[in-house]
């Protein structure tokens, strides 16, 4: 076992499967001798040569189409999009085209393209690279989407997203990357997608939540321990398609849930989980199920975001008022 | 201010110079007599009679289409007449391995690349089964989002590169379509990896209603090519010889790992741009129209091949009885196809695992549709 960071975690995820199956071709702006501008694909082009560790032109729209027709003659390329914030530029090629692949050809082709992308805020970026744009995504029929919380579970779900037949989006939160190392197995081993983990165990509330908002989560959960209430974390690692069976057993133990997400209230998926639960938990619900999200303005500018960006704090405000409603 | 003779440099000077390479390549002329032996690409007889059987049976299918379409029976259609050279001699000089990326009015050449013309009616008709391409067809489904072929051409060209198969993609847009971001960045992508990809762009002169003079200040599409680095050619797509001697060219430097070329086929689409309610009489006249009529490529075709004693209208009318017959027999076979379910839509969606939510759409529409 080595510690490592989640960008080295992830680099390790390529590499396993750049081993292990020669159709698998990573590529994207800078992927290549740069090693990736936060070094996710450091040294893979000198291991693998340049066929399949490559540089493409600056044109993610141009990136996604390379991605479909690779796929199409039996590759199985993972893609970088150098900002998630950038995904405007290519949002044809993923939801236009990747995501309806096998359902427009009646399932004669499937692609199976993994798309990874950095987002996520904290990191002082500039404009269009913080912003949580999974929500466009994950609203798409015929995607997945996975944001790992951590390393180890980088790299099993990164392993698993490439062999999955069908399009994965992977979003990496560059807050994430090097903020703690984690003990994580050299060799291979997969995560299924589609699966939460529950990171704490709890009684008193379930907070329903992923991506770096897990660490804000489990922090508030600690605290609220303190205070004698007992909350429950459960970090989706996949966004779509959640694991609803996961969050209902849970909700039906506490009895109360909350939905955290670094993602704009109107935007993510938070939405999408408190109607899941009201669905099918309804008479489980002691308090009506709460959102902690950052508010629906435009992402802030770098100097203005950890105003914005929701926190501990908010999360204990929240859950104070669900767990004594 | 110097006065501009004085200047060293003269970027006007540069575009003029680079606009005035692109003239119209053409081999076969109006009246159906060559005007360019040495680029002759020398077809037998009975190429040429094939090329022209699926001319004839590509301007019958138009016909019926368009006849079914006003009877309800056909669905979402974009004629094709006046576009069979650029359509079907640029098909002509392709190989079964080489791969096509339709535009959604590039069904003929989709045809002669294998797929069963029941198909192409029922993509038409809007019957999920429609783009169930058969197993060893290689054609994608028609794209309907203009330019996004083009950059997926350039991701299957580079596929065969890194495979070292010798095929090509080859790709079709409009005039309208060189406006795309996704026309530069594919054209692009194939330059800078030299990939074998063959761009065509069918300048049948309007984007719908939008004159081709409207679309940019370039004076020939074929020109866009050169600020790629690719190869670009200017020819007479209603010249089925000089289409097909240019696209077999940009096949072989293809091939041989000479990178992509990109082709403007000067064309014009006699009819509407699809059967839902264009009318092209608020945007061309029936002068315009009659001047690109006279250019038709069946008649200097037919008048080519009649001159050297292998086409007559016996012959013709063979091909027109046939392509009858095949249509009739193709729209049984589509008449025929099962009543879309909501469950086949489902099922359809992932390879593999369905997602929960769907797995609980499948058991309530298959239960619903079961009664």
């Amino acid at each position: 076992m080595a510690q490592m960071t989640m960008i080295q975690a992830i680099t390790d995820a390529l590499r396993t499967e750049l081993k292990n199956d020669e159709n698998v071709l990573v590529f994207g702006e800078d992927v290549g001798n740069n090693g990736g501008v936060f070094r996710a694909t450091e040294g893979l082009q000198k291991e693998f040569g340049e066929e399949r560790v490559f540089d493409t032109p600056l044109a993610e729209s141009g990136i996604g189409g390379l991605a479909i027709g690779l796929s199409f003659t039996g590759f199985r390329p993972v893609m970088e999009i150098q900002f998630f914030g950038f995904l405007y530029e290519v949002i044809d090629s993923v939801s236009g085209q990747l995501a309806r692949m096998s359902f427009r050809s009646a399932g004669r082709f499937n692609a199976p393209v993994t798309i990874r992308s950095p987002f996520g805020g904290g990191v002082a970026t500039p404009e269009m690279h913080a912003d949580s744009l999974e929500g466009l995504v994950a609203s798409q029929p015929g995607l997945k989407v996975v944001i790992p919380s951590t390393p180890y579970d980088a790299k099993g779900l990164l392993i698993s997203s490439i062999r999955d037949e069908n399009p994965v989006i992977f979003l990496e939160h560059m807050k994430l990357y090097r903020s703690f190392r984690q003990e994580v197995p050299e060799e291979e081993y997969t995560i299924p997608l589609g699966k939460a983990d529950v990171k704490r165990e709890g009684k008193d509330l379930s907070i329903v939540t992923y991506g770096a908002m897990v660490h804000e989560s489990l922090k508030a959960a600690e605290e609220l321990e303190k205070e004698g209430f007992s909350v429950e974390v459960i970090d989706l690692r996949t966004i779509q398609p959640i694991d609803i069976e996961t969050i209902i057993a849970s909700v039906e133990k506490t009895n109360r849930a909350m939905v955290v997400q670094e993602a704009q209230k109107q935007a993510g998926i938070a939405a999408n989980i408190v109607a899941e639960i009201t669905e099918r938990a309804i008479l489980s619900l002691e308090a009506p199920v709460l959102r902690v999200a950052a508010p629906d303005t435009v992402y802030p500018f770098a100097q203005g975001e950890n105003a914005w960006l929701p926190n501990a704090k908010d999360i204990i405000e929240a859950a104070k008022k669900v767990l004594t409603f | 201010m110097a006065a501009n003779k004085d200047k060293q440099f003269d970027p006007v000077e540069t575009l003029h110079a680079i606009e005035e390479k692109f003239e119209m390549f053409q081999i076969l002329n109006e009246e159906g007599e060559i005007v360019n032996k040495d680029a002759d690409p020398q077809l037998s007889d009975d190429e040429l009679v094939e090329l022209m059987t699926r001319m004839v049976y590509t301007r019958i299918l138009d016909q019926r289409s368009i006849s079914l379409n006003r009877q309800g029976r056909l669905g979402f259609y974009a004629p094709t007449a006046g576009q069979e050279a650029s359509q079907l001699a640029s098909q002509f000089a392709l190989e079964k391995e080489d791969f096509i990326l339709p535009g959604y009015r590039d069904v003929p050449q989709m045809l002669f690349h294998g797929l069963p013309l029941s198909a192409a009616f029922l993509w038409s008709r809007g019957h999920f089964q429609g783009g169930a391409i058969p197993e060893g067809v290689n054609v994608f489904p028609p794209q309907i989002i203009i330019g996004a072929q083009y950059i997926q051409a350039a991701g299957i060209a580079l596929g065969f590169q890194k495979r070292g198969t010798k095929a090509v993609a080859m790709t079709y847009t409009g005039d309208g379509g060189t406006s795309q971001g996704d026309f530069y960045e594919g054209i692009n992508f194939a330059g800078a990896y030299r990939s074998p990809a063959i761009f065509i762009i069918q300048n049948n002169q309007y984007a719908i209603s939008t004159p081709r003079e409207a679309q940019t200040a370039a004076k020939t599409l074929a020109q866009k090519g050169i600020a790629a680095g690719i190869p670009s050619i200017l020819v007479d797509g209603m010249d089925p010889l000089a289409v097909y001697a240019v696209t077999r060219d940009a096949r072989e430097r293809a091939v041989n790992g000479d990178g992509p070329t990109l082709i403007e086929a000067l064309c014009y689409r006699y009819g509407p741009h699809t059967m839902a309610g264009d009318d092209p009489t608020r945007y061309r006249t029936s002068e315009t129209d009659s001047e690109w009529e006279k250019r038709d490529p069946l008649i200097r075709f037919r008048t080519y091949l009649e001159a050297k004693g292998i086409w007559n209208e016996e012959k013709e009318n063979e091909v027109i009885e046939r392509a009858k017959e095949e249509i009739k027999e193709a729209i049984k076979v589509a008449d025929a196809a099962p009543k879309q379910k909501v469950s086949d839509f489902i099922n359809i969606m992932y390879k593999g695992e369905l997602p929960y939510n769907l797995q609980e759409q499948l058991d309530i529409y298959t239960e619903k549709e079961s009664k």
